[in-house]
């Protein structure tokens, strides 16, 4: 029985079911819960003691480093790596040939080898892996691997690739009609065409959205292992280790049970390091052909190859309202870039029109979304997949719509607010919704009625929302097992080991799984220790991606720890002649309710049930009930709880320069309940950190040669500290009947509405519509000159 | 992470030990190292051996000379330098310049030396040998094109160094040992128009220490520096401004020099005396700002050389030669962030 299965909306922290605290809050019933307890491994990250991928090194260690592609797209005419092979260190050189199978994150679009077979499709493409007795000599022999190359066409614009179907930069001998376009998906709601001819007020307008990407600080890197019987270790710093493990089987030709990966420490993903990557199986490969240890870590210049970044798009949007604002339906037309490979793409594709069902109610909606392949590094999945781009197309256009029915924007999003427990049009079931806590946080902290439309010329206020899914109940390759299990294991000591297959990723999973387990089982934190991602160790879970860790392994924890209660309360309750009900896990004790001078430490319960039942230990699990729309693609962003996030963004900007300031950022998160309120603030102010600085600095592109315009992080520009405005964290608790406790996620949404809010804050403070990302001030002062020269020639009303 | 090129490693402890070293083929001077370690990562420059100077007690220090001028240490850290009360009080525009050199632990490495000799900046150079590679190099580095300037024969990487225009402003003079003894090289000397080797000196020539004559007690002076993240970057563009005000309050001398913008850095010869007679405080100034304005837009023509777009970076130095010129005429500079 999963934990799914003992609640519903009379769960015990429900609205209705719940016990909660004199304040209103429940929080006061939990003991470990809801507390800003310090991370399991934040002493060890902040002394330099956790062990990241790159920490390791084993004795006999060899280094491998790629050949990369220098052309945009070409055949591979010719490898040969006999100077490379005859240089002294170098143990061995791989290519294509060694490993042909192809693989794919997403099972219906395998389109990559680890390197490369035919063809090369970017400029850093990997052709050929080398190793050798150190980094230095690796890179040397790198340069003595000849390459012959015969250049293709090559496109760097999905215009330019959508227009030519040939040649294809993925061949598709048996539909050469599909020419560069990667997935196409068109999905219709309701009758969009009727409401428009109908409708009182359309906005229409084109927006465009640029690439970005992770740029997470720790550089990719993976070490592995072949033992001589056979058993491939591989150590990688992946979000997903389960999806390494199968890819892993499946290219190399091993058995899968002869293959442990495991994640160590990682220094930060976001979604980064989500697919399976040609490091980890060159890594694997070159262990098993030389049988010594291989490292391979990427330069920062490589992971900028590496990509799998924020798509770039371009979105025509159309919105119908009626004159008092409501809104009627939307038609998107939207063009990704896709770069050089599939990814995560299909989902992507699905994820452009899928997750605009809220938190504003559309009766009627349409998107037609195509994405293309490019000569380019190749897009994927980050921070708020896919969904980003659109959200800021439509709530830009939200803004301008208010604009027009003359409301205010806060209003007419009050207006239109979906509800909870609803089921949008395109057949997503919305359970918990605190958008309309999270409009009046905002419309609050930042005094906005007092404020917005009144500030001096160059200052304003801009709001915007958005909701985001806490994991999804499309599992990547179709199966009917759980999407998270894990094990728990009890030690006479006292100490309760849980062991999970999520993946810590620097979001805190582990540290809610320790906590989840105290909780429940009323011990000390201290006593809980969580092994995590090691695929020989740990039950499967999906991993970290799709914002869905914390509910689907906090939800299989609860589980796992209410199995094992029962027993120790069985044990117990037998032992000392009392009914089940009387006895109670709290303070490190366990005790009878109604005589508390009958009590004995946890670890001697431990004790007292492991005479009694034989080992100790319980396994838990979490899986989605059956969600989404009855059509296809309609599972693709179907989710059992939504999160939903309003922004207000306090911008200045200078008239004379283009550069906009963010002065304040107030962010209002609805994570249905912070398990951890520290954590959350964390994961909210970075959301909007991040969104921010891909607004204002980050542009990840090629210049006019198909080079990279500046891989490395001084070109790259992130924000510094000076560069971010205050960010004020306002945790909005809906207390959702299916999360963990009533969580929902809360590390991606809250990055959404940043950008849109952004640019409805320039409208504010200049007048001026800023529909094309990025904002950096050259554009932006382009922008406000080619807005004066429209009011000049035209006193006609503003275009909406 | 990318890996160092091998090289020898040099300490000299003397300016005739490390002279000496230098004269050798291959031998290559490291102040900070800030920008040669990436350039050596990036294989722009391929030293044989590293001339370490950290440890020469005669390029450090910031003196006061006798009459009333400073000297600085080639060594001195650019943090230093900012902070350092002299320097603030004599020569603003100096340590304004300083204090906006990348970011707080660079300022702390970065030399004053390092960056009057700093390199020039380019976005097909400043990349590593794989990049370049793809390119098909670049004629500053194993390249024969130019890809700023199509067809272009001479190299056009920007100077990029946030002191030098200061520096010119205030007449520095650049001290310098080798073999044959020791030297003196006025600023506006240093540097010619070639992106590929934008210094007059050579490579045997060792920085010793920076003269800075003194100035008159009416000296005011700022830096502006132009950039998109308000940390860490190169200037998009940098503009020093001097103006010694009489006794009788009005401006009896004027400088502005600019950088970022072609090899060399530029002494804006023309603005500078539209401001001479001007009153700072009074509407005199605002005029005489305008004009210079426009003499200096007219003199200033970026290229796509740095990362950033030119045609903002050329609207900018309106803003920017105007902004620095108030803020030396009411001691608020820097300018940046605008």
């Amino acid at each position: 029985m999963g934990a799914r299965d003992v609640r519903g909306p009379g769960a015990p922290w429900g609205r209705d079911g719940g016990e909660p605290g004199e304040n209103g809050s429940s929080a006061q019933d939990f003991r470990v819960i809801g507390r800003p307890n310090r991370k399991v491994d934040g002493l060890a990250k902040a002394t330099g003691a956790a062990v990241y991928a790159d920490d390791i090194a084993l004795p006999g260690m060899l280094h491998a480093k790629f050949v990369r592609s220098t052309r945009k797209h070409a055949r591979v005419v010719r490898v040969d790596a006999s100077r490379a092979l005859a240089l002294p260190g170098v143990h061995a050189v791989i290519t294509g040939a060694d490993l042909p199978i192809r693989y794919g994150v997403i099972p219906w679009t395998p389109d990559e080898n680890a390197l490369a077979v035919e063809k090369v499709r970017f400029i850093g493409d990997e052709v050929a892996a080398v190793a050798a007795i150190d980094e230095e000599t690796a890179i040397r022999a790198c340069k003595l691997v000849d390459v012959e190359y015969e250049d293709l066409p090559a496109f760097l614009d999905p215009e330019e690739a959508l227009a030519n179907p040939s040649p294809q930069i993925h061949e598709t001998p048996d539909k050469p009609q599909k020419g560069n376009v990667s997935k196409h998906v068109r999905l219709e709601f309701g009758d969009v065409d009727g409401v428009f001819d109908r409708a009182d007020v359309v906005c229409e307008a084109e927006y465009s959205f640029h690439g970005t990407t992770h740029a997470a600080i720790e550089p990719h890197c993976a070490v592995a292992t072949y033992a001589p019987d056979g058993l491939l270790t591989l150590w990688s710093s992946t979000q997903i280790t389960h999806y390494v493990h199968r890819a892993l089987a499946s290219v190399l030709e091993l058995d899968p049970a002869r293959i442990r990966v495991v994640q160590p420490c990682l220094g930060g993903a976001f979604g980064g390091k989500s697919d399976p990557f040609a490091f980890e199986f060159c890594a694997a490969k070159l262990a098993m052909v030389t049988g010594r240890p291989v490292k391979m870590l990427l330069t920062r210049e490589e992971v900028f190859y590496l990509h799998r970044g924020r798509h770039p798009m371009k979105l025509r949007y159309r919105t119908a309202a009626s004159a008092d604002g409501t809104v009627e339906g939307v038609d998107a037309k939207i063009l990704i870039d896709g770069g050089s490979y599939s990814s995560f793409g299909l989902v992507t594709t699905y994820y452009s029109g899928q997750l605009l069902g809220g938190p504003v109610h559309l009766p009627t909606y349409r998107f037609d979304s195509t994405r293309v392949f490019t000569n380019k590094p190749p897009c994927g999945p980050k921070r708020g997949h896919g969904s980003v781009q659109p959200r800021f197309a439509f709530e830009i256009q939200l803004d301008e719509v208010a604009e027009k029915v003359g409301l205010d924007p806060i209003e007419l999003r009050r207006k239109n607010f979906q509800g909870q427990f609803v089921k949008t049009v395109n057949g997503q079931r919305i359970t918990s919704n605190g958008f309309l806590q999270c409009l009046d946080a905002v419309e609050r902290a930042s005094d906005w009625r007092n404020r917005r439309g009144k500030l001096p010329r160059g200052r304003g206020l801009g709001i915007a929302g958005s909701m985001y899914i806490s994991g999804t109940n499309y599992p990547i390759y179709p199966n009917d097992m759980p999407q998270a299990g894990i094990q728990l294991k009890v030690d006479r000591s006292g100490l309760v080991m849980a062991f999970t297959g999520g993946n810590d990723i620097g979001q805190g999973s582990n540290t809610v799984v320790r906590d989840i387990v105290a909780e429940e089982l009323g011990m000390e934190k201290a006593h809980v220790r969580v092994v995590a991602a090691d695929t020989d160790l740990c039950p499967v879970d999906l991993g970290a991606y799709s914002s869905r860790v914390t509910f689907m392994v906090g939800n299989a924890t609860i589980d796992a720890c209410r199995k094992l209660r029962a027993k120790i309360v069985e044990a117990v309750a037998e032992k000392w002649e009392v009914e089940p009900r009387r006895i109670f896990m709290g303070g490190g004790k366990v005790f009878d309710l109604e005589d508390r001078e009958k009590q004995v430490p946890t670890r001697e319960a431990f004790q007292i049930a492991e005479a009694r039942f034989d080992t100790l230990g319980s396994t838990g699990s979490y899986n989605t009930p059956t969600l989404g729309g009855d059509y296809r693609g309609g599972t693709i962003g179907a989710s059992p709880a939504y999160s939903f996030t309003a922004h207000v963004v306090e911008a200045s900007v200078d008239e004379e320069t283009g550069r906009i300031t963010v002065e304040k950022c107030w962010v209002a998160h609805d994570c249905g309940r912070a398990l951890n309120p520290m954590l959350v603030a964390g994961q909210i102010e970075g959301s909007a950190y991040m969104g921010l600085a891909e607004a204002l600095l980050e542009v990840h592109d090629v210049n006019r040669f198909g080079l990279h315009s500046g891989p490395s992080l001084l070109d790259y520009r992130m924000a510094t500290s000076v560069d971010t405005p205050e960010l004020a964290a306002l945790i909005v608790e809906s207390l959702d009947p299916e999360g963990p406790y009533g969580a929902k996620e809360a590390g991606e949404g809250p990055l959404h509405p940043a950008l849109p809010a952004l640019s409805n804050a320039v409208y504010d403070a200049i007048g001026v519509r800023l529909r094309h990302l990025p904002f950096t001030p050259g554009r932006v002062l382009h922008e406000i000159e080619a807005a004066r020269a429209r009011e000049a020639v035209s006193t006609g009303g503003e275009r909406c | 992470m990318l890996r160092m090129q091998g090289f020898d490693l040099a300490t000299p402890t003397s300016v005739e030990e490390a002279v000496a070293l230098l004269a050798e083929e291959g031998a290559h001077a490291m102040a900070g190292g800030t920008d040669l370690l990436p350039n050596v990562k990036h294989e722009l420059v391929e030293p044989r051996r590293v001339v370490a100077l950290a440890g020469i007690a005669e390029l450090r220090g910031v003196e006061r000379a006798a009459d009333g001028g400073l000297s600085i240490g080639a060594m001195t850290t650019l943090d230093a330098l900012a902070k350092h009360g002299d320097v603030l009080a004599n020569a603003p525009a100096l340590a304004q310049a300083a204090s906006l050199v990348a970011g707080p632990q660079l300022r702390r490495m970065g030399t004053l030396g390092g960056n009057v000799l700093l390199d020039t900046r380019c976005q097909w150079y400043n990349q590593t040998y794989f990049w370049r590679e793809a390119l098909g190099f670049c004629l500053k580095k194993d390249g024969t094109a130019c890809h700023v300037v199509e067809s272009g024969s001479k190299c056009v990487a920007a100077a990029s160094n946030d002191t030098a225009p200061a520096l010119i402003t205030l007449d520095a003079e650049l001290e310098f040992a080798n073999a044959d003894g020791r030297r003196r090289v006025a600023i506006k000397d240093l540097y010619k128009s070639d992106g590929a080797a934008n210094l007059t000196i050579e490579k045997r020539d060792l920085l010793v220490r920076v003269h800075v004559p003194a100035t008159p007690a009416g000296h005011r002076g700022a830096y502006g520096k132009l950039r998109e993240r308000n940390s860490i970057d190169f200037p998009l563009l940098g503009i020093a401004a001097r103006l010694d005000v009489g006794d009788d309050g009005a401006i009896a001398r004027a400088d502005l020099a600019a950088v970022a913008l072609p090899a060399r850095p530029l002494a804006l010869t023309k603005a500078a005396s539209a401001l001479v007679g001007a009153r700072p405080d009074d509407a005199s100034f605002d005029e005489a700002v305008a004009n210079a304005v426009e003499f200096a837009h007219k003199q200033l023509h970026p290229v796509e050389n740095v990362p950033g777009d030119a045609a903002w970076r050329r609207a900018m130095a309106r803003v920017y030669v105007r902004e620095t010129l108030r803020a030396a005429a009411t001691g608020s500079g820097p300018v940046h962030g605008r």
